[in-house]
């Protein structure tokens, strides 16, 4: 028998220890040639402003996070946070109510079915972005186009994972819920609503990238807070001293959300990892 | 004699077709089935048989004719009819106890399942240990076997007290050795709470160990209707059986008498023993049909190659 390698090929196995060293390798190299390639153009210019010191970076954090602003009065980060989050919340939340009612009546009902998946189909081919003229003309530049824009453009996805999603439940199973006495009305409310809760769990957390990008761009175009109205707004500076943190930022925030989704569904729906009825 | 059968008989089938397109899969079924027998329906595979149960449950609606629960049409799916099918019968996202519980849950409105609860979970408890399954009783569908799975779908429907319950091939995922018990388990529970039982299988052994009256369905049979590509032929019941209904153990499978009536149903099945509609064998008391006259006409006489 050969040596079972550790790395190359299609039998490696790299095993617990050497995977986390693994895992490391790409950001320690990416941090490496950053405070390489930082450190050269300080020694040039000490006033380098496009690849800023870690020093820097902390200092413009320290300000935007513990700093109340002069004119404002508000912590800037805390308050971009809230924004930013207030919009993904009720935009994207939004979505996964309409999209789960959607979705469940869609795949249950053959009539619903008929009248509306040709219409969800048109309106998931439209680029989101497209129609953000006609959003901000008619919403106004305030809240409520940004929100619609992220329902917008997560709605019809999440809809769609839904009707997969109950169209997978065997037929067997309504019909046994039938002879267990359900109503129609329980079948899709008690019977397939809490089978379709971690797919929804696992939708939203899919939806969460697409989500994130329609913030930022209608944050960019129009806003008065927001973490990606402020990374367009100090890029006129070319203070990556805050868009660099700020990007880091979102990255903390979503990774924490993402796990958080997929540990809710490890512990409340250990049935769905299990596909097998 | 027909009606004083409908009187007696909970399960009234009458002049049944199920047309699907071009092809018939049901040709004028006439079944009339009485409380507490367990009637076992075989046939080869694609005759029908599920589809049978898919009538008499409403999962599926006849083309034609009439099927009575009591004296009253069946609707659509309900608490008149349990089924327990091969596979998915359970729910992935319930335990043991919560899967037995569901029935009750589903029936009962808001208020009084929530007065009667305990009262429920004893009585779901009670199920369980009927089926022996008390101490597994919060264990997900996707940890139990295949044998515990159809117990826990037993449970489920007979807490309902159905009328009558349907199983679809129940046992056939199953491996011999579980087979044989789970078919002990039903006859066991069936003494015990008398439900009639309807059960499709395409295992002659099970449904000749099981059955109080056996049913066969086939396609296999002539009539005087004739080679024209008009006339579409689908299954009818060919034969039909009282069985002896004492209590058995699995010894009662090695007996003479049982291989010979297994015999017997394997060559109603048989391809090369067609029947004459006029010589079907129906023996059971309860057994009645009506002929169509292009399919029994006097001036036609049938002889059969031996």
């Amino acid at each position: 028998m050969k040596k079972i390698p550790i790395f190359f090929g299609l039998h490696a196995q790299p095993g617990l220890k050497f995977s986390v060293v693994l895992a490391l390798v790409p950001f320690i190299i990416l941090i490496s040639v950053y405070l390489i390639a930082s450190d050269h153009r300080h020694r040039k210019n000490p006033n380098d402003k496009l690849l800023p010191t870690i020093t820097k970076m902390y200092d413009a954090m320290k300000r935007a996070a513990f700093v109340e602003h002069k004119r404002t009065g508000k912590y800037q980060l805390w308050s971009d946070t809230g924004n930013s989050l207030r919009r993904l919340g009720i935009g994207l939340g939004a979505a996964a109510i309409c999209g789960m009612l959607l979705g469940l009546n869609l795949g249950l009902m053959p009539g619903i079915n008929a009248l509306g998946r040709p219409f969800i189909t048109f309106v998931s081919i439209i680029p989101p972005l497209s129609i953000l003229p006609i959003l901000f003309i008619t919403f106004g530049v305030d809240e409520l186009a940004k929100v619609v824009l992220i329902f917008i453009g997560t709605f019809p996805f999440i809809t769609r994972d839904i009707y997969l999603e109950v169209k997978k439940i065997p037929k067997e199973q309504i019909i046994k819920a039938l002879t267990l006495g359900a109503s129609q009305f329980a079948v899709a409310y008690r019977v397939v609503v809490p089978q379709i809760i971690p797919k929804l769990i696992d939708t939203i957390r899919l939806n969460m990238g697409p989500a994130w990008l329609f913030l930022i761009a209608s944050e960019a175009i129009a806003a008065t807070a927001g973490l990606g109205y402020r990374i367009f707004l100090v890029r006129r500076y070319l203070a990556m001293d805050t868009i660099i943190p700020y990007v880091l930022w979102i990255v903390l925030i979503g990774f924490t959300v993402d796990w958080s989704l997929r540990k809710t569904i490890q512990w409340k729906y250990s049935w769905y990892l299990e596909s097998e009825v | 004699m027909n009606d004083s059968i409908k009187e007696k008989s909970l399960l009234w089938i009458e002049d049944v077709y199920k047309i699907y397109g071009d092809k018939v899969v049901l040709d004028d079924i006439d079944l009339a089935v009485a409380e507490g027998e367990i009637v076992t329906v075989v046939g080869p595979s694609g005759c029908g048989k599920s589809t049978l149960l898919r009538l008499i449950l409403g999962q599926e609606f006849p083309t034609r004719g009439t099927i009575l629960i009591e004296g009253k049409p069946i609707g659509f799916a309900d608490p008149t009819r349990g089924i327990v099918y091969q596979r998915y019968s359970l729910f992935r996202h319930r335990t043991v106890l919560g899967n037995v519980l569901e029935g009750p849950r589903l029936s009962l409105p808001f208020l009084e399942r929530r007065k009667r609860k305990k009262e429920l979970i004893d009585e779901a408890k009670h199920f369980l240990e009927k089926v022996h399954l008390a101490s597994d009783f919060d264990k997900y569908p996707y940890e139990l076997s295949g044998g515990m799975r159809q117990r826990v779908a037993i449970a489920q429907s007979l807490i309902m007290k159905p009328k009558i319950l349907l199983m679809d091939e129940p046992f056939g995922a199953l491996d011999p050795s579980t087979r044989q018990s789970m078919q002990l388990f039903l006859l066991e529970l069936w003494e015990e709470l008398g439900m009639t039982i309807f059960f499709v299988t395409h295992d002659l052994e099970e449904a000749v160990f099981l059955g109080t009256r056996i049913v066969v369905l086939s396609h296999q049979y002539l009539d005087d209707r004739g080679e024209h590509s008009h006339v579409k032929r689908g299954a009818k019941i060919i034969a039909d059986h009282p069985l002896s209904a004492s209590a058995k153990s699995v010894d009662a499978k090695k007996t003479a008498q049982f291989g010979e009536l297994i015999e017997e149903v394997r060559l109603e099945v048989d391809v090369r023993h067609k029947k004459h509609v006029k010589d079907f064998n129906l023996k059971h008391p309860f057994s009645w049909r009506t002929v169509q006259e292009d399919e029994l006409r006097p001036d036609v006489t049938t002889t059969y190659d031996s």
